[in-house]
């Protein structure tokens, strides 16, 4: 992608440029543009350096999906309404490479242009197309928008890239374009005040170590105050079920930090919270425990081996239905004058945390932290056995998430390095204790749901005993993961996982 | 992906204007074309303004020290690209005969190619040689131009004889009466009679009009300049008897 210096591509210099090893001729008329650009929320997209692009002009409305190494996928479509999942594409290899990239997440407008487009071919001695030339006049809707900018997109003709690579150097060293700094998705977006990448569910903060721990341990609670609220109107609209999920683990995060870090902050802050947050994440339960079951559906439903797929059926429906009723609760709370009091007072409070004359830095309190949580986990675990009752597993989950949030927390003051290995360890312990717990909780819930629906005349007999067949799915996957604990256990506490965490904890006050 | 070759034991009878036509229809009905320019004339790759050049020559792509896809060009039309000829495909039966298992050389050639292409046309020189024979056992579809003249049609039953000695994979043979000449009774009457006799020949007839000589005056398919002539319109008939049985 070349922009002309003055901010405007002309034919003439282009044709002046390429002249006389190559000529140019122009392919059909100028035509006006509309484009959208699409991606989830969390950028899954751009972050695997994709670009979705809704195309839409006179007699034309496809979709672009292009790499950042030249593929390109098109599929024309018209009457989509966004946001929407990728299946509301027409079937094809665009559909099937955008459901791999956006996973569970829907699509969702992120930035929108006008152009005037021109097609230009590059040709050589047998008139021959060797190249196209695309000269796109780009205009961002918008009060704030920045001046149009005119764009040339080379793309080469296969068989021909030795000769589109002459054709760049000699736009830009004889005819004065200039390399484009941005996509044109970027320069979209810089006008509607945005920028690509600008959400993610991480904690993403730079901390130091010498800053006070009350500094620190706000900047962590006010990161988590603002992806807790950005989730909250895809949660209330459902866009997709994600928004519930980050909502949640921000909740989740909220607390534990509360409750491993909230000493530092001022007196009495920690009472004060601990109690509404729990309540705000109790009330996200319901429906995200119904989104595990439906988003995992398909997979148990085609494990079946005695009954069929449509026995289940009646299973999905009462899903759904409780689903919807959990969902009414769920946003009624989030429009609440007690979640919005709530929200506007823990600003309030986390906005006046001044920095005490003394008391601990940062990395004094991240190490001690640290260091407590990851004897937490390593003793209790350690006494675990095969007798051991599934209680003490689920305590120690706990404790790994919690060790596991303040690593999150604390991660710019720590060796990347080192900081990746342990948290990898950790999240192989996590992901056999998440599994454990899931199927307890799981099978749990199919007793229940099956004691709701014999209730109804409606359900045959045969839904119920294909749900049997599940909680017999259930019962094995969860065998398999309490056999697994040992061995991820023993990687966790192995002596080179603990010498990373000896150095992440070093001058830790016990 | 399915291999569609324009083959015929005689010369001068329309193959290449064949293959480059229906190539070409196919690409503008959203199929991904590949053309392969076999004959070492070149006159297909002339037809597309692609220099007759292959990296290495015929035998590194038949030995495979080159991929086929490197040596691949595209053309002016969206989703039709063209593996050009090369002087060197002269030698193309001493090469697959220095190779083994030749005849099944071309057909594990293209195997790579099915992800990225729905429709291989192969625009093969005329006789009956090792590349032929390897043409044949990868090709899908024989479509074979027939000057509709007794001793062309001869050439017709030797080469389904030939074929129906095959083992295992055996092409369609689908002809079709080509370069009728309006004024020459005999063609008339052959290129009326043989459809109604014959399954294997095609209903679709193609003139012999100077618009389709015109191809290489223009350097384009007669389906790209003149898309409204009779000479298009019938090569538009051809494909959609292609395509109706099955291609």
């Amino acid at each position: 992608m070349l922009t002309g210096e003055d901010g405007r591509s002309s034919v003439d210099v282009v044709r002046a440029g390429l002249a006389p090893r190559f000529s140019l001729a122009l392919s059909g008329r100028s035509r006006t543009l509309r484009q959208t650009w699409l991606d989830t929320f969390d950028w899954r997209l751009y972050q695997a350096r994709f670009t979705l692009e809704h195309r839409t002009a006179s007699g034309l409305s496809d979709y672009l999906l292009s790499s950042g190494n030249g593929e390109q996928l098109t599929v024309s479509a018209r009457s989509v309404r966004w946001p929407g999942m990728a299946g509301a594409l027409p079937p094809g290899p665009l559909r099937d490479r955008l459901a791999g990239l956006a996973w569970v997440r829907a699509l969702l407008p992120v930035a929108r242009a006008t152009s005037t487009v021109r097609q230009l071919r590059v040709l050589n001695d047998d008139l021959k197309t060797i190249a196209l030339l695309t000269v796109n006049q780009l205009a961002v809707p918008g009060p704030g928008a920045a001046p149009p900018q005119a764009r040339l997109l080379v793309t080469a003709i296969r068989g021909y890239q030795a000769q589109t690579g002459w054709i760049i150097r000699a736009l830009t060293e004889t005819a004065g374009l200039v390399p484009a700094t941005c996509s044109a998705l970027e320069t979209a977006l810089a006008a509607a005040g945005r920028r690509p990448g600008d959400y993610t569910g991480k904690v993403d903060l730079q901390l130091t170590a010498a800053m006070p721990a009350r500094r620190a341990v706000t900047e962590v609670l006010l990161q988590l105050a603002d992806t807790l609220q950005a989730n909250v109107p895809g949660t209330i609209r459902d866009t997709d079920t994600e928004f519930l999920h980050d909502l949640r683990v921000a909740v989740r995060r909220t607390r534990s930090a509360l409750k491993l870090c909230g000493d530092a902050l001022t007196a009495g802050t920690q009472q004060r919270y601990a109690g509404e947050f729990k309540w705000l994440g109790d009330i996200t339960t319901p429906v995200r425990d119904l989104d595990v079951y439906l988003l995992g559906y398909d997979q148990s439903a085609d494990g079946l081996l005695a009954a069929t797929a449509a026995e289940l059926a009646p299973f999905h429906a009462h899903l759904c239905r409780q689903r919807e009723t959990e969902r009414a609760a769920l946003v009624r709370a989030l429009r609440s004058r007690r979640f919005a009091g709530l929200m506007a007072a823990w600003r309030r409070d986390l906005g006046s945390q001044a920095a005490p004359r003394r008391g601990p830095a940062a990395g004094q309190l991240a190490a001690g932290r640290i260091h407590r949580a990851y004897r937490r986990v390593l003793g209790p675990g350690s006494r675990i056995g095969p007798g051991s009752p599934p209680e003490s597993l689920h305590d120690l989950r706990k404790r790994c998430k919690e060790l596991r949030y303040l690593l999150e927390f604390f991660a710019s003051l720590h060796d990347p390095a080192i900081h990746r290995q342990a948290v990898r360890d950790l999240k192989g312990l996590q992901d056999c204790l998440g599994e454990y717990q899931d199927c307890q909780v799981q099978l749990h819930e199919l007793r229940m749901f099956a004691g709701q629906m014999r209730t109804d005349r409606r359900v045959p007999a045969t839904a119920l005993l294909a749900m049997g067949e599940l909680a017999g799915q259930l019962g094995q996957r969860e065998t398999e993961a309490r056999s697994e604990f040992a061995g991820r256990f023993a990687d966790f506490a192995s002596a080179a996982n603990q010498q990373r965490f000896q150095a992440l904890t070093a001058g830790a006050r016990a | 992906m399915k291999i569609l070759a324009s083959y015929n034991i005689k010369g001068g009878v329309g193959k290449t204007a064949t293959a480059v036509n229906i190539a070409h229809l196919a690409a503008r009905d959203g199929r991904r074309v590949l053309l392969w320019d076999l004959d070492p004339q070149a006159a297909a790759s002339f037809l597309l303004r692609v220099r007759p050049r292959v990296k290495g020559g015929g035998a590194a792509l038949i030995k495979g020290s080159r991929d086929l896809d490197a040596a691949i060009k595209g053309t002016d039309f969206e989703r039709l690209d063209l593996l050009p000829a090369d002087f060197t495909y002269r030698n193309l039966d001493l090469i697959l005969d220095a190779t083994k298992k030749p005849t099944q050389r071309l057909a594990r050639l293209l195997r790579p190619l099915a992800a990225e292409y729905d429709l291989v046309v192969l625009d093969c020189p005329p006789g009956i040689s090792l590349l032929s024979e390897s043409v044949l056992h990868a090709a899908d579809v024989l479509l074979v131009p027939l000057i509709p003249t007794t001793l062309s049609v001869r050439t017709l039953d030797q080469l389904s004889e030939f074929i129906s000695g095959f083992n295992g994979h055996r092409p369609k043979v689908l002809a079709f009466c080509s370069m009728i000449d309006r004024r020459k009774r005999l063609h008339l009457e052959i290129a009326e009679r043989l459809p109604t006799e014959r399954p294997d020949v095609a209903r679709t007839v193609i003139p012999a009009l100077s618009l389709i000589e015109r191809m290489s005056v223009e350097r384009a398919p007669v389906t790209a300049f003149a898309p409204r002539s009779t000479a298009a319109r019938q090569y538009a008939a051809l494909w959609a008897e292609l395509a109706q049985r099955g291609l």
